[in-house]
């Protein structure tokens, strides 16, 4: 087992690399999409019972708790290739940071909008300045925050570099959500959003709910690497392996 | 079958937090695709010009 | 020192400074400033007066009245310590009930009672079918009271 793991830190390998991890993403993402969905709408309970009786709006939770941990998760994931890159200065580093931050702003609008969806029917209300959600608002200026900036620098090693800090300094965030949300001790933890409790979901909706989110992750890898690769031949246009490239598919 | 879309009466709220969750993940990757396809009609044309400089 | 180190050196004190930063935030939403106050707290003065405020705590089992002529209700917030009396005019969200908890909106009236202009449902993060359901001990109840009890501690 002597596999070069730096190989595939070269722009020109990791674009082969990822052309064919993309197709695999994809099937993963349809299959657990499929099981998940199945498993949500037609193996659970229509209506909650016990000290939480919700109709059958509960099923949000399926999207809603997928996508919030995936805005969390992506947001941790950039920051480590944003903190990669600005150590060592590794071109791909910056480029995969950059390239999850549109995936990630997704998934927190969605964790934002179908928290709004599933909170009507069962708070009363679509949005309110509880600490939770408005810490997740927060997350989701975060990335705008980090795209918008690294749009505003024209010169690429510069936007890398100050959008990268940018990313490391609203980690921040990321614990306070999280926190937040996980709150240990009921006493501490005035909020409107309910806690995080795994062991208190029945087994079906749980199934449901993890199979969603792993089906959400394998959707950000797909993404995040047709977004890479296409960066990729971007910023290395000039490049002889792009050239090369180019001429390959022209043949074909 | 219409139990499953009526979803007790609750169908805005399932659907619509449904619905916008797919439409923005399709509309994600259509976005995706089409950024490629255009980056290599331009990154084609490029190469031609190239190769017209070489030549001449 | 190589320039890699420097920068090494730069993240990691970053590190260090975003861990402050987050100890720091999470201290302030620990001592929960102000998201709602309970009755306790209400009846300590501290809530703000002539000021929109959130109270929170459990309804009183037995406590919610509907006026047969209006949409006016009258329910008792309590945190098993103290209890305030709410007047609210409008439509409840489904699973606001006895025994369970709430958040309002509103403003203390000079004559005690909370005018509420917004009513929300709290609920907890149990999710199971209705016949399971009887087997589950509940601890919401028991977290919405402590955290009443434990500001109510701390006011004293």
């Amino acid at each position: 087992m002597n596999v070069n793991w730096f190989k595939f830190a070269s722009p020109p390998a990791f674009y082969s690399l990822a052309g064919r991890l993309i197709p695999i993403f994809w099937g993963l993402t349809l299959t657990l999409l499929v099981i998940g969905l199945y498993w949500g709408f037609f193996q659970t309970t229509d209506q909650l019972g016990g000290s939480n009786p919700q109709k059958e709006y509960y099923r949000i939770i399926f999207i809603h708790v997928s996508s919030a941990w995936m805005s969390m998760w992506l947001y941790f994931v950039m920051v480590v290739w944003a903190a990669i890159g600005l150590v060592f200065n590794t071109r791909l580093s910056f480029m995969m940071a950059k390239a999850i931050a549109p995936t990630g702003a997704v998934f927190t609008f969605l964790a934002l909008w179908t928290g709004a969806f599933w909170g009507r029917p069962s708070w009363g209300t679509y949005w309110d300045w509880d600490p939770r959600l408005t810490s997740e608002l927060v997350l989701f200026f975060m990335y705008i925050g980090y795209i918008a900036l690294h749009s505003a620098i024209d010169d690429i090693r510069r936007a890398d570099r100050a959008s990268a800090l940018l990313a490391i300094v609203g980690l921040v965030m990321v614990p306070v959500i999280f926190w937040s949300i996980n709150c240990p001790d009921p006493n501490q933890c005035a909020a409107l959003h309910q806690r995080s409790n795994l062991t208190k979901i029945d087994g079906n909706i749980l199934f449901a709910m993890l199979t969603m989110s792993l089906a959400f992750w394998m959707y950000s890898f797909a993404a995040t690497f047709m977004r890479l690769r296409s960066l990729i031949l971007t910023r290395e246009a000039e490049s002889i392996w792009v050239r090369e490239l180019l001429t390959q598919r022209g043949e074909q | 079958m219409v139990e499953f879309f009526v979803q007790g009466g609750y169908a805005f709220f399932v659907w619509g937090a449904y619905g916008v969750t797919a439409l923005l993940l399709v509309a994600e990757v259509i976005q995706l695709r089409a950024q490629r396809r255009a980056l290599f009609v331009r990154l084609n044309r490029l190469n031609r010009t190239r190769e017209l400089d070489k030549n001449q | 020192m190589k320039a890699r180190q420097k920068r090494l050196v730069f993240i990691g004190l970053a590190i260090i400074g975003i861990g402050a930063a987050s100890t720091l935030a999470i201290t302030a939403l620990n001592s929960n400033i102000s998201y709602f106050f309970s009755p306790s707290q209400v009846l300590a003065n501290e809530a703000p007066p002539n000021h929109v405020f959130r109270l929170g705590g459990l309804v009183t089992k037995g406590s919610l009245i509907r006026e047969s002529d209006s949409l006016k209700i009258h329910f008792d917030v309590t945190d098993n310590a103290k209890t305030v009396k709410v007047i609210y005019t409008g439509i409840l969200p489904d699973l606001f009930s006895e025994g369970k908890g709430v958040v309002t909106k509103g403003k203390l009236g000079a004559d005690g009672v909370f005018y509420a202009e917004e009513v929300l449902a709290k609920h907890d993060e149990e999710y199971v079918p209705p016949e399971v359901a009887s087997t589950l001990k509940t601890a919401h109840a028991e977290g919405v009271t402590n955290t009443a009890t434990t500001s109510n501690g701390a006011s004293n």
